[in-house]
């Protein structure tokens, strides 16, 4: 059996072993559920309920401006509270629907099985998922319709399942693969449905060698599928590099997956494809792993979205020491929070509680030129130079480095023995570049 | 739970274990083997040479710093490196004001003026030792082996003589020298530790050496191939030069190509003044040149981007 992997990369501690072992558990949502109406890359939401009203299980409460951007459901029944600006896990007040859950769950009409997806076209799949409000589950939250929807010139020739879940301390699409494998071949199979001339690619790390015999016995009589075993290595499940250790095709510099024939979906979305197509479901419901060295009892924790970090923390057990530093995702990508009192959305994979020794920030010295980034840059970038252009805002170097290529994976600063803010700064200037292109 | 805050802050949020002084470290316990073969073979007086020029590097640092009013960072041991590299390059029968002046010079005038480590153009030690031995000949080429004065193995093939140590003692040491250069044996040990440390790569040294092998032995110093290129990288500065000084992270390049091209450019200047050059030996002279040259070479060596399209 082949290994396969990307160039570079960095080996950072796991963590995992915290939450590998340890089954899904349900938990069931208290009374106030908050909906932001940006839970997406893309426009954000609009409102449609308002103070007062009931509303359903499964009820549309935000509808979709624009093709790029998707619509929000209820995940519990109960009434309106408000719709007010509520903090949200990026940092800033959102537009959300606040619901108060009456325990009832009672289920929006329409929310029915369906067995016969085999005669619905591609057409009405897309038009499925995206009234389901699914988006990319890995953290990004980049709305499935439009990935599925690639130009009529691209031949989509590799649909890939991104199992790799490369990030220390996450282990939700471990559990998933465990515990709801035939759903995710399921929806890798709705997917394939759509896409008649692709294969399907599930690529999974080799520290998750249970999740591999797994999937592969899932798929054992499905010709059209194929389980792929990548190296434990950050950033294996970056889709750029993903895409290269399977098909060994490079997406070129500001190009998209589909120019190298490929759509790429993480194992959650394939379970929310799963259910809204053979289910009725609209995605209400997602695994969270609440862990870190701060938390009691770390779990991975089926959740609705509307929920508040502070119940899925209560549910651990609350604290066991001081956290220093709460993270919304994995430690190499996660964006640390201002509060847990924030909702649990679309793109929360994980809560990462760190102590005070754990999030530590290291004092930044002079770059020493050692060379370490340039050998960790899974883009081949040279983030010595572009950490100088960009302090020194020569955004015309940066961008001549390629540094507008960075992929943020913070492999370079993790490496760095100068602690530099590499990834920092390289955001800074990338952000600014666009906001100059934009004017201009 | 009662009302908490928490550090916010970009991510990356946890970081390798690396340190710039861990890695100095690692580099002194690298030179070790190299120190302990000078002090076997040269005696007290290189363990003398050494000390002096580790403080004088320190302290100057220290003085600078304060001085000028900066972070003072001397506990990061880079300042401790120049000085054992520099007292590496010296000659053990100095008199020790020569380590003190080429201390300040290499700390101060190479490397803080510069903008301290990191933003030296010129490796400090090598810099202190070219201007040493431009400012002092006489103490700088006085060579002894067991107490007597004795040509370096070099020197002797330089001019023409035939009374030359044997391969084994070139190997471990057992010749006229500077005080680090001498034992290939201890120098192979230390880098042999560096490579398995990571603190460095095979690229320059390898290259290098390579370059040097194969040049004297074609060019050769009675003509073409009259080389013994066994006996030429083992002598002199070259194991010292390759492991140690040419792989200086602020000057040398940092793309794998750039590494390459230092590594071959130092051995074809080696080369070059050994067999045609008016001095004896051409480690450092040519590293000093090459450094001149890391702007330029990382310039055109950047790695090709993953997905870039010409």
């Amino acid at each position: 059996m082949s290994i396969l992997t990307f160039k570079k990369g960095v080996h950072p501690p796991h963590g995992k072993h915290l939450t590998e072992h340890k089954p899904i558990e349900y938990l069931l949502p208290k009374q106030i559920l908050v909906y932001p109406m940006i839970q997406h890359i893309g426009a954000p939401c609009e409102p449609i309920v308002k103070k007062g009203d009931r509303v359903l299980l499964g009820q549309k409460i935000g509808e979709a401006k624009g093709f790029v951007s998707a619509p929000i459901h209820s995940s519990v029944s109960g009434t309106v509270k408000d719709v007010a600006p509520v903090l949200h896990p990026n940092g800033s007040k959102v537009l959300s629907v606040i619901v108060e859950n009456d325990g009832l769950y009672e289920k929006v009409e329409g929310m029915e099985k369906r067995e016969d997806y085999k005669n619905l076209s591609k057409e009405e799949l897309i038009k499925i998922i995206q009234e389901a409000g699914i988006v990319g589950m890995g953290g990004a939250g980049f709305p499935t319709h439009v990935k599925l929807s690639p130009p009529p010139d691209k031949k989509i020739d590799s649909i890939i399942v991104n199992a790799a879940e490369c990030e220390p301390f996450l282990t939700s699409d471990h559990r998933v693969l465990l515990e709801e494998t035939q759903r995710v071949v399921d929806g890798l199979k709705i997917v394939l449905h759509m896409f008649p001339n692709a294969k399907g690619y599930i690529g999974i790390e080799d520290n998750k060698m249970n999740a591999v015999e797994a999937v592969k016995k899932a798929v054992k009589d499905e010709k059209n599928i194929e389980v792929k075993v990548l190296k434990t290595k950050y950033p294996q499940g970056a889709e750029k590099q993903l895409i290269y250790a399977i098909t060994k095709r490079e997406v070129p510099s500001g190009k998209l997956p589909a120019d190298v024939g490929c759509i790429v979906q993480n194992v959650e979305t394939m379970v929310a494809i799963e259910r809204a197509v053979l289910r009725g479901r609209p995605l209400m419901r997602r695994i969270v792993t609440v862990t870190g060295g701060a938390i009691a009892e770390p779990k991975n924790l089926n959740v609705r979205l509307g929920m508040s970090f502070r119940e899925l923390i209560e549910a651990c057990g609350g604290f066991k020491k001081e956290p220093a530093k709460i993270i919304a995702g994995g430690p190499m990508m996660g964006t640390a929070v201002f509060s847990i009192d924030i909702p649990v959305v679309k793109g929360t994979s994980a809560i990462l509680c760190l102590t005070e020794e754990e999030a530590a920030i290291p004092e930044e010295y002079n770059c020493i030129r050692c060379g370490k980034c340039v050998e960790a840059c899974p883009m081949n970038l040279l983030p010595g130079s572009l950490n100088s252009f960009a302090l020194r805002n020569d955004l015309e170097q940066f961008e001549k480095l390629h540094g507008m290529d960075c992929i943020e994976c913070g492999s370079c600063s993790f490496v760095c023995p100068a602690k530099r803010h590499l990834v920092q700064s390289f955001r800074t200037a990338k952000r600014t570049v666009i906001a100059n292109r934009k004017k201009s | 739970m009662a009302e908490m805050k928490f550090t916010v802050s970009s991510s990356p949020h946890i970081r390798s274990n690396d340190s710039i002084k861990g890695i100095m470290r690692d580099v002194i316990i690298a030179l070790l083997p190299a120190a302990a073969a000078g002090v076997y073979f040269f005696k007290i007086q290189a363990l003398l040479v050494m000390i002096v020029s580790v403080a004088s590097c320190v302290f100057s640092e220290y003085a600078w710093q304060k001085l000028t009013k900066q972070k003072i960072t001397i506990g990061d041991y880079s300042a401790a490196v120049t000085g054992l590299l520099l007292a590496f390059n010296l000659p053990p029968t100095v008199p020790l004001w020569i380590p003190v002046v080429g201390g300040i010079f290499a700390i101060i005038i190479v490397k803080q003026f510069f903008g301290g480590l990191g933003q030296n153009f010129m490796n400090p030690a090598l810099a202190a030792r070219a201007f040493l031995l431009a400012s002092w000949p006489v103490q700088m080429t006085s060579w002894v082996v067991d107490g007597v004065s004795s040509a370096t193995p070099l020197g002797i093939l330089k001019e023409g003589g035939t009374a030359l140590p044997s391969l084994f003692d070139v190997f471990i040491g057992h010749v006229g020298g500077c005080i680090g250069e001498t034992s290939a044996l201890a120098l192979i040990i230390g880098g042999l530790y560096l490579l398995y440390k990571r603190v460095i790569s095979w690229r320059i040294p390898v290259t290098y050496v390579g370059t040097v092998f194969v040049l004297m032995g074609i060019l050769g110093r009675h003509g073409f191939m009259t080389g013994n290129p066994v006996y030429e990288i083992f002598a002199g500065g070259l194991m010292l030069g390759a492991i140690f000084m040419a792989t200086d992270y602020s000057t040398s390049p940092i793309t794998p190509l750039g590494q390459i091209i230092m590594g071959i450019g130092c051995g074809i200047l080696t080369s070059i003044i050994r067999i045609y050059g008016g001095y004896p030996e051409g480690v450092s002279y040519s590293i000093i040149i090459m450094n001149l040259f890391v702007p330029i070479i990382d310039k055109y060596t950047a790695p090709k981007v993953f997905g870039e399209v010409k």
